[in-house]
């Protein structure tokens, strides 16, 4: 049974599906990567996971459990962390503060998680007095992840975590999600960098239009010469 | 001549500063309220005015009882005393409007010029419900010693032809506004709750995802908004006596102050009471007096060297609204969240 699961989902925005019979999924100390191309319903599908849209059809089980009908606040006490692809800091707020507003629902001293963030993160450490809207794309999607970090999740979604930062700084992201795997925590992810996703990826999971095309590990779909061809630019 | 120079310092200090600082934190406190609920509920309350007067009433009302049963602070008005219950009752009405009516239009997702419209709907509520309670006409409340330094002191003290008054009303206008603005910014840094109010009026999505409830968010921000108008009201009251229909005429200069300083930023709101209560004041302002020290004595004009009348004086912040919306929309401070 895989820890965190959407299994058969169904449903869209105003009546028309986007989703037809999709399944994902990701177990603890698992990197899992949604690709596909444009409109394949990547961040759809991980919206639907996290509650954020309605399901016509199918289910989300974490543990065992059906948290279908939850909503996201609801999920996020469970231990779901969602990094959401744009708008994922506060702007007007220091990098501390962001931070402490991540683990708003914890009542328990929070220091600990905090330089454990600063630790994967060294930087925000530096600019941890700064504001996150000065931050470069980088180190704001470095704030992004560390605030989803500050309530302990079980399961990190990732919406795209790369999105519009250079390659050096990508390849540092990836490198900090592994290490951050590594701790047992799951992570779900979307990507448009199908490739470098792909090679660090335990499942790799292909949409289109919505539904599920290729499910394999990482490594077998990077192999795939369909896949290759078709989605990776041969 | 320094002694001219000083005699008109004395003048303007004595007309211009010491009532523009007064009539400033007035306003910067109300631009606070009017900030707040733009921040975190994304609309514009017009029924803000009409709020401070409600406040002010109460405080009129329980100052009353008090100095009927011949209670009072000796030097300092009746009315501090009063005043947190005025707060009270104001936080009130302000958490009973919400939850009869603007929580409706949220559930609605209502757009926000039609929450504008329903604030419209609030205001002439409250007008009416104030009009009833204690009537539409001038009432006398302010008690205790009227001045801080008398104009007649502060010339035998300096010699001066020309007195500067301070009155006790002003002196407390600036000592509570310095008092409350230091304690929302406290607030707004320093507390868990205030964080999350910001990080809420931030954005909103993330500060759902971060499992901060919105509803309690709401809630604070009407318990702020109510006592910072009660006291806003009650400080213009009690500096340039209590009337109803004013208190509808505040609403352009408050808003004028909050859009200012770039609305939904509270270091904007104070610095937007701050221009506007200034402008207004060294436009309608009669400089003759002050040429005439200025100047050999026959050089003094027959007019009264004033730009625009006072009955003018709200078409002054009319005047910066338009100016502001035009070259820098987002105010001085660049507004939209806390």
């Amino acid at each position: 049974m895989t820890y965190l699961a959407g299994e058969g989902m169904c449903g869209g925005y105003g009546g028309v599906d986007i989703l037809h019979q999709c399944s994902i999924g990701v177990d603890k100390g698992e990197v899992a990567v949604v690709v596909g191309p444009n409109g394949a319903g990547k961040s759809t599908a991980m919206k639907a996971v996290f509650g954020m849209l309605e399901l016509r059809e199918g289910q989300v089980t974490m543990d065992g459990q059906d948290i279908s009908h939850l909503k996201p606040e609801q999920r996020v006490q469970l231990g779901m962390g969602f990094v959401p692809q744009s708008a994922n800091v506060f702007t007007s707020m220091t990098v501390q503060e962001n931070l402490e507003m991540g683990a708003f629902i914890r009542r328990d001293d929070i220091s600990e998680t905090m330089s454990g963030v600063y630790e994967l993160f060294p930087v925000l450490r530096e600019k941890r007095r700064q504001l996150a809207g000065e931050l470069s794309g980088g180190q704001r999607q470095q704030v992004a992840v560390g605030r989803a970090l500050m309530t302990q999740p079980k399961v990190l979604m990732l919406d795209e975590p790369t999105a519009g930062v250079s390659p050096m700084v990508m390849d540092e992201l990836f490198d900090r999600i592994i290490e951050i795997a590594r701790t047992g925590i799951a992570i779900l992810m979307v990507e448009q960098n199908a490739r470098q996703a792909l090679s660090i990826a335990d499942r790799g999971y292909v949409l289109v239009q919505g539904r599920n095309r290729y499910t394999d590990t990482g490594t077998a779909l990077l192999a795939n010469i369909e896949v290759r061809k078709a989605f990776l630019g041969g | 001549m320094l002694i001219d120079l000083l005699n008109a310092l004395a003048l303007i200090g004595n007309f211009v500063v010491v009532p523009g600082i007064a009539y400033g934190s007035q306003l910067a406190l109300g631009a606070l309220g009017v900030t707040m609920v733009y921040a975190v509920l994304r609309f514009s309350n017009f029924a803000h005015g009409e709020t401070m007067s409600f406040g002010a009433m109460v405080t009129i009302l329980v100052t009353w009882a008090l100095q009927a049963h011949g209670f009072g602070l000796g030097p300092l008005p009746t009315a501090l005393l009063a005043l947190p219950v005025g707060m009270i009752v104001t936080i009130g009405l302000c958490l009973g409007t919400d939850r009869l009516i603007y929580r409706y239009y949220r559930e609605k997702k209502a757009v926000p010029v039609t929450y504008l419209i329903v604030s419209v709907g609030v205001l002439f509520f409250l007008s009416g419900l104030i009009r009833f309670i204690i009537g539409p006409k001038d009432q006398v409340f302010a008690d205790g010693e009227r001045f801080i330094m008398k104009a007649r002191a502060f010339k035998e003290m300096t010699g001066l032809d020309q007195g500067l008054a301070i009155k006790t009303s002003q002196g407390i206008t600036v000592i509570t506004a310095v008092v409350i603005v230091a304690l929302l910014f406290w607030f707004l840094n320093r507390t868990r709750t205030g964080k999350s109010m910001r990080a809420y009026s931030d954005n909103e999505d993330l500060a759902l995802l971060s499992g901060i409830n919105p509803e309690r968010v709401v809630m604070i921000t009407w318990i702020i908004t109510g006592a910072l108008a009660a006291i806003a009201g009650t400080l213009y009251g009690l500096d340039k006596g209590y009337k109803p229909f004013t208190y509808l005429g505040l609403v352009l200069p408050i808003f004028a102050s909050a859009i200012v300083g770039g609305v939904g930023n509270p270091l904007g709101a104070i610095a937007g009471g701050f221009v506007i209560a200034f402008s207004e004041l060294l436009v309608t302002f009669a400089y003759k007096r002050v040429v005439g020290y200025l100047t050999p004595g026959d050089w003094v004009p027959d007019g009264l060297v004033q730009l625009l009348s006072t009955d003018y004086k709200l078409a002054v912040s009319f005047f910066i609204l338009v100016i502001v919306l035009l070259i820098k929309p987002t105010g001085i401070f660049s507004g939209k969240t806390l």
